[in-house]
């Protein structure tokens, strides 16, 4: 569905971000995108959806060539792509229900979105999407007064409230801690299975990319260095994309920390998602 | 080398590393200080005799006279009062699109150096200066004193609030962008929120100074209570001079404290 061929991203600085990057992921994939630090996994994603200008290549969403649409046609394509950040990028002075609502800027008209008039069927959906990430009773609280977990929640609902075909997360878990980012990573993968997205997931925590990813991608400055299932995860591979370390603890962990979780957090998670 | 031997031989580094230079710079410094205080010429029997007249001219205005000029202080004051808010208000709402333009994050660079142009150009010459110009184009009065106040809100309130825009999170906005909002939406949604308290507190805090500029403007014949102060000097009238002095300090402490207020309660 996304198909992503030569593409290459050189900044006015000179820095060579992507070098020739070429790559498919079809429809309901959920993909993890790994690597170091300066890899090119944020460039990637925000070339997607031109956030970034590529410097060459092309991008294509289903029959959409990306690259090559003008300002208002980007517009227009950017609603069928959610974007979920790092540290969470909510408008913090908005209260929860207007960052959620903000996901629907690109269907409405600036006087509607000025007096937040939008229609009632996209606040219901919020109100249903806040539900279920367990946020329902937050509605009216401005956006920084939330935890981390629930500030990403309330990011998640505004990618998708979008209604996308796609999801680019990037780093989704980087402030967070294990377990929020456990429960993070676990609701972003339940909603896009649910959904059908395909999503691109930026992440530096390996065991984590393992754990809820079907694919791996790995970045090395800037050129795709692997593509395969996580089970194909080696230290080799490993060394491959970041460089020589002891990997073995690495890949171990990603499997021990899902028997690890007792079953009370277990059912804390479902009844907060519920 | 050990790291007690080390410790012992530690300084912090120096503001200016070369010795040779620090101690140039730091001579250089006194040695014109030296030389500067030896041009100044000071008469002091003329001094001494000069804090006589001083104290003189002060006790002139005591007592204070409110009654009997009261018509021409309180039109002058109305005149001054009006000025202050009608050009706070005209001047801060042309100094939001000055500021989007000056902002380098938001405005293609013709558009930023031409905004930053206007600002350069309001924030140089003194108000003084500009309602002389104001005067001699609109003659003498309150709408040269406006003009002048309102000129300077723009270049105030636009550097600064185009400072507030360029330190947003950027992340925010992308976010915004992210969705596929418009160039407007951009900036009501990404930006607005953000400049927002700031924006709010600076337009209180150039109230604030617009209405003591107004008294200062008077001087020139800008209109406002200014030029009843300047009228009354003019004719030695000196204790309804030190009335509308204490009036005009009343005004500006409690504007200051109000807009101190407003700025502490939107932070």
């Amino acid at each position: 569905m996304l198909v992503i061929e030569g593409l290459t991203k050189r900044y006015a600085t000179g820095d060579l971000a992507l070098d020739d990057v070429s790559l498919t992921v079809p429809k309901g994939q959920v993909m993890a995108l790994i690597g170091p630090s300066g890899a090119g996994k944020s460039t990637l994603i925000r070339c997607v959806n031109r956030l970034v200008e590529p410097t060459a290549g092309t991008i294509r969403l289903g029959e959409t060539v990306l690259t090559a649409l003008g300002d208002r046609a980007l517009r227009r394509a950017r609603r069928r792509m959610g974007m979920i950040f790092q540290e969470y990028a909510l408008v913090e002075r908005l209260s929860v229900m207007e960052n959620v609502l903000s996901g629907r800027l690109g269907y409405v008209g600036f006087w509607r979105s000025w007096f937040r008039r939008f229609p009632l069927a996209d606040i219901e959906e919020a109100f249903r999407l806040l539900a279920r990430v367990g946020l329902d009773h937050m509605v009216d609280k401005r956006a920084d007064a939330l935890s981390g977990g629930q500030r990403q929640r309330v990011g998640i609902v505004r990618a998708l409230m979008q209604d996308p075909e796609l999801l680019l997360v990037d780093e989704p878990t980087a402030s967070l801690d294990p377990k929020t980012s456990r429960q993070i990573m676990r609701l972003i993968i339940e909603l896009a299975k649910e959904r059908g997205l395909a999503a691109i997931i930026n992440i530096h925590d390996v065991a984590l990319a393992q754990q809820f990813a079907e694919r791996i991608v790995g970045l090395h400055a800037g050129r795709i260095v692997f593509d395969g299932p996580a089970s194909d995860l080696t230290p080799e591979v490993l060394t491959t994309i970041y460089g020589e370390e002891d990997w073995s603890a690495t890949i171990r962990k990603a499997e021990d920390d899902d028997e690890d979780e007792p079953p009370a957090v277990e059912a804390a998670r479902i009844a907060a998602a519920d | 080398m050990d790291a007690a031997a080390a410790a012992r031989a530690w300084r912090p580094p120096p503001l200016i590393e070369a010795a040779w230079l620090r101690w140039a710079v730091y001579g250089g410094a006194l040695l014109y200080a030296v030389l500067a205080l030896g041009t100044l010429e000071v008469n002091w029997t003329r001094a001494a005799e000069g804090l006589e007249r001083g104290g003189r001219f002060l006790g002139a205005f005591f007592p204070p006279d409110f009654v009997t000029h009261w018509l021409e202080i309180e039109e002058g004051l109305l005149e001054s009062l009006t000025m202050t808010v009608t050009s706070t208000v005209f001047g801060v709402i042309l100094s939001v699109p000055v500021a989007l333009g000056a902002s380098r994050n938001l405005a293609p660079m013709p558009i930023y150096l031409f905004c930053r142009g206007l600002i350069a150009v309001s924030r140089t010459f003194q108000e003084i200066i500009i309602a002389i110009l104001f005067v001699a184009m609109f003659g003498f009065g309150p709408l040269a004193g406006m003009l002048t106040l309102a000129f300077s809100t723009i270049g105030f309130m636009g550097k600064l609030l185009a400072e507030d825009i360029e330190d947003i999170e950027k992340s925010q906005a992308e976010a915004v962008r992210a969705t596929g909002a418009s160039w407007f939406q951009l900036l009501a949604w990404g930006i607005q929120p953000q400049v927002l308290p700031r924006f709010i507190g600076l337009s209180a805090y150039r109230f604030d100074i617009n209405f003591r500029e107004s008294a200062v403007l008077g001087l020139v014949g800008a209109g406002g209570i200014g030029d009843t102060l300047n009228s009354s000097l003019d004719r030695y009238e000196f204790g309804t001079s030190a009335a509308i002095l204490l009036i005009i300090i009343a005004i500006v402490m409690v504007c200051e404290y109000t807009s101190g207020f407003i700025r502490r309660a939107v932070q």
